[in-house]
């Protein structure tokens, strides 16, 4: 398996905990005196587990096994694929403080952060699609 | 990768990236606001992420890899039958809810969606050994 492929899958994994871990906080709200922002975790739950981990450990095996791009660049450019791997964890953890952070706290720069998680990770969209697209191909 | 794979992850390429864009515009709106029609493409969003990529992209894979006879896929007309199927329902469920279309429309999505997934598992499950069978 080549590294930036373990970096996406262990990565991956950790999601799915964090993921669970917000489930556990969600349905202990209405039993425990919790911070009123775990109420803003719903929609947070949710893409951890389908950004988090699902998308991510679709980019890392996608990386490893798709057909190659060319003997050059097997794998397409490496440097999209750590782009793609940074641009879709710093978006969504940017998401996961600021998202529910916005439902407690007045202060307008959370809504900015909000448009940069949102901005960054549409990027990692867009990156992993350029560096897949020519890797899809009928034999 | 076989054609019919080719197709389902091409499609579900493109899928994701208008997801991602609706995704990335309802996450903006949410942090500062664009305009109210903003939250009109959430329908589109769950239902290209979910469907038009997931599980397209699924469909593609297990076609090109699950087990084969030699070189055969088996019949492959059932798999075809899914990837139209899949992407008429997707397209549906999301104008009925842009267009207001007559509300029998969705639930005739859904039904196609439903239609996919049965097609592609009457295509799949041969290619799934019995339990017994020993394997290769
Ligand atoms: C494979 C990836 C994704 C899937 C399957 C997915 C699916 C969904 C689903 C099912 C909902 C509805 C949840 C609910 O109503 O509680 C939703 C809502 C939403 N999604 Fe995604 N999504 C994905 C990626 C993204 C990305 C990358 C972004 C932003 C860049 C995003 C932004 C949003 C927003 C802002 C909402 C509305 C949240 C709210 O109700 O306040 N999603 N998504």
């Amino acid at each position: 398996m080549p590294p930036i492929t373990r970096l996406f899958v262990k990565t991956s994994l950790l999601y799915l905990v964090a993921a669970f871990g917000a489930g556990v906080l969600l349905a202990l709200r209405p039993l425990l005196p919790l911070p009123a922002f775990v109420a803003g975790l719903s929609p947070v739950y949710f893409h951890l587990f389908m950004v988090g981990w699902v998308m991510q450990i679709i980019v890392g095996v996608a990386y490893w096994m798709f057909p190659k791009w060319s003997k050059l660049l097997p794998r397409g450019h490496d440097g999209l694929a750590l782009a793609t791997y940074a641009l879709l964890n710093v978006g969504l953890l940017l998401r996961v403080i600021a998202e529910p952070a916005q439902t407690v706290s007045a202060w307008p720069g959370w809504g900015w952060l909000i448009v940069l998680a949102a901005t960054l990770q549409w990027l990692a969209g867009l990156a992993f699609i350029a560096n897949t697209w020519p890797r899809v191909k009928e034999k | 990768m076989p054609r019919l794979s080719a197709w389902f992850v091409r499609t579900a390429l493109l899928y994701l990236g208008l997801g991602f864009t609706f995704g990335g515009l309802l996450l903006a709106n949410k942090g500062v606001p664009l305009h109210p029609l903003t939250w009109r493409l959430l329908p589109a969003h769950i239902e290209f992420l979910l469907f038009g990529w997931t599980l397209q992209l699924v469909f593609g894979v297990a076609f090109w890899i699950l087990p084969r006879w030699q070189t055969q896929r088996g019949d492959v007309r059932p798999a075809w039958v899914a990837l139209l199927l899949v992407n008429t329902g997707i397209w549906l469920v999301v104008l009925t809810a842009w267009l207001n279309w007559p509300a029998w429309v969705l639930p005739g999505g859904r039904l196609l969606e439903a239609a996919a997934v049965i097609a592609f598992a009457v295509h799949a499950w041969p290619r799934i050994k019995p339990w017994m069978e020993t394997t290769d």
